[in-house]
């Protein structure tokens, strides 16, 4: 059985705002369940002793002092975005949502 | 037929649910250092991080864990050993990095309780709200639509986005289902957000203003056939922002939930918007599309794992409860129960306190801050701490108190004091208000009284006490009100042998 169906993958692509045809679908679904398959092996391997992680440092408690840095200037903040007006983000119409 | 509040609870047992997201007053945000001023221009206070620009790398703000664990120990809650940020995937503009770090099935507090006081037609009666989990997100940025008609996202044509607000810490505190609260539902939901808010603002871990949204609330409520069993589907009232509209939000939901069940439509799950004119609720998005947020650890950040010791050294800031406080300071000032709550309500209880604590006498300083002082203030539509320091009034009821004031002198220092004339010394000086004490002054002013009206001065002679008001107040309005009223009564009934 397929780790993962086509559904499952046009409903992600569609959760991500990803426009996909057909082909790309069957394709990737595909891939994706080798990925998959892959990483259920490393599962299996993976005894009692390896606890699962999010990422590799066995780091805790990384924190800063709550202290005031300087922020970007609104001129610097707003250059990368695509339009701007009144010194805020300026962004399509969000359809169909409250 | 239409079911009103009563006869729907006739039919219907609801059942409570309560999410209220509070805004953490650390001064740097969540993940980055960027201020958190209230009320800045937009975006300036923002940076790679909470703009959510490719490379940047966020690190947690220590006192935002700290805040969120002493909001845990606070409402009783267990504190996780072991704590993790998740991604909440969404696309929405509110939020420039798709994504809303929060928590997800690693908390870091659960568990708790917090046990709330309702005044009901049956008496005061407490209530436990089980807490499920209080956890640590950011804020989302403000937007603006513009082009609609009313300011609402239907008809715009743009939006504009302000990220100042976005990365501000955020707490999200949970409650289990509140269940057998029968018609009391209403009270309940808005005594335990004003508990919470009386804590939180103990804590000094928030600004908890609800107008500000420093303190949102959501309610959940379901509906379900008395003696049933069964838990009716749910809808969530977002955009409930004042202790009054927490109640009015549950209460016109028990009503459309009992309407609708009554005529054999459906409840659909759904997230709906409090109206604050009408007091109704009007659909938001549906849920279920939402819902889908794929959420997973957060890569960039490392596990929270608080050890015995910063818990237990946090556990020694926690402040009296402010159910406790009160019971104490209402024994100790011999308080009724109406004028503490009105106390309460008005926020002047650490006013009146500290008056206290500067010597005043309790019931004094309680009835110039909430009398006088107060009616100013609403005229002016300011607060009475922005007209008065708890040092000037602690200083005109000590002047009274020795008797160098009236309190009709004491209300024109009051006045001057508010004016800008000065501290009151200066008042009392500049105005020339002093108690008139001298005896061969009063009694001068006690005579010309009689004189005036020598038949209401015969009916005192003949026993008639009353009858002496008159002439109290026509003496006191010859001594320009600087006369204290006890001394000339008594000095008036001896004049007329009584
Ligand atoms: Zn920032």
């Amino acid at each position: 059985m397929a780790a993962i169906s086509r559904d499952e993958v046009a409903n992600l692509a569609r959760l991500a705002r990803i426009s996909m045809s057909d082909a790309e679908l069957d394709h990737l679904a595909g891939e994706m369940d080798v990925i998959l398959g892959a990483v259920a092996r490393v599962q299996e391997v993976a005894g009692a002793d390896v606890p699962p992680t999010s990422h590799p440092l066995a780091v805790n408690n990384v924190t800063r002092e709550d202290v005031v840095t300087p922020s970007l200037t609104p001129e610097q903040a707003l250059s990368g975005a695509p339009a701007s007006s009144e010194q805020r983000f300026k962004v399509p119409q969000i359809l169909g949502e409250e | 037929m239409t079911l009103n509040y009563d006869s729907a609870l006739a039919i219907y047992e609801p059942t409570l649910g309560l999410e209220v997201h509070v805004e953490l007053n650390t001064k740097s945000k969540m993940f980055c250092g960027c201020a958190t001023e209230f009320g800045a221009q937009p975006n300036t206070q923002t940076c790679p991080v909470c703009l959510g620009l490719p490379g940047s790398l966020p690190v947690v703000n220590k006192r935002a864990i700290e805040s969120s664990i002493l909001i845990g120990l606070a409402l009783n809650c267990s504190i996780a050993p072991f704590s993790r940020f998740a991604r909440k995937n969404y696309f929405y503009p509110d939020m420039p990095k798709n994504f809303q770090t929060s928590q997800y099935d690693e908390p870091i507090c659960v568990n708790g309780f917090l046990d709330v006081d309702v005044e009901t037609d049956e008496g005061n009666k407490t209530f436990r709200v089980e807490i499920e989990r209080v956890h640590m997100e950011e804020d989302t940025g403000k937007s603006l639509h513009v082009g609609g008609a009313t300011g609402r996202i239907h008809g715009a044509d743009h939006s504009l986005l302000d990220y100042n607000r976005a990365g501000i810490p955020l707490v999200e505190i949970v409650t289990k289902i509140v269940p057998n609260t029968g018609k009391y539902a209403p009270l309940v939901a808005r005594a335990y957000v004003a508990t919470l808010r009386d804590i939180l603002r103990s804590l000094k871990v928030s600004d908890v203003k609800m107008e500000q949204g420093s303190l949102r609330c959501d309610v959940n409520l379901s509906l379900s056939k008395i003696g049933s069993g069964k838990l009716g589907t749910r809808s969530e009232t977002k955009n409930v922002n004042s202790l009054r509209s927490v109640e009015r939000a549950v209460a016109g939901e028990i009503i459309r939930h009992a309407n609708r069940l009554e005529s054999g439509e459906k409840i659909v799950q759904e997230t709906r918007h409090f109206l604050e004119e009408s007091g109704e609720t009007r659909p938001g998005r549906s849920k279920e599309q939402a819902e889908d947020y794929r959420y997973f650890p957060e890569p960039d950040l490392v596990p929270v794992v608080p050890d015995a010791k910063w818990i237990e050294e946090l556990r020694t800031l926690l402040p009296e409860k402010p159910a406790d406080r009160r019971k104490r300071l209402q024994t100790a000032w011999a308080v009724p129960d109406k004028e503490m709550n009105a106390m309460v309500n008005a926020e002047l209880l650490d006013t009146v306190e500290q008056t206290v604590l500067l010597g005043a006498d309790p019931t004094k300083a309680r009835s110039w801050w909430l009398g006088e002082i107060s009616r100013i203030a609403n005229d002016k539509a300011v607060s009475p701490t922005d007209l008065m320091s708890v040092n000037d009034v602690a200083q005109i009821i000590e002047l009274i108190s020795k008797g160098e004031l009236t309190d009709k002198l004491a209300r024109q220092v009051v006045e001057g004091v508010i004016a800008k004339e000065g501290s009151p010394s200066e008042v009392i000086a500049k105005r020339g208000l002093k108690v008139v004490s001298d005896d061969s002054q009063l009694m001068k002013a006690i005579e010309e009284a009689i004189a005036a009206a020598p038949e209401t001065a015969e009916k005192v002679r003949g026993g008639n006490i009353p009858a002496a008001g008159a002439l109290i107040g026509a003496v006191m309005k010859l001594t320009g009100g600087q006369a204290d009223a006890a001394k000339v009564r008594e000095l008036l009934l001896k004049h007329l042998g009584q």
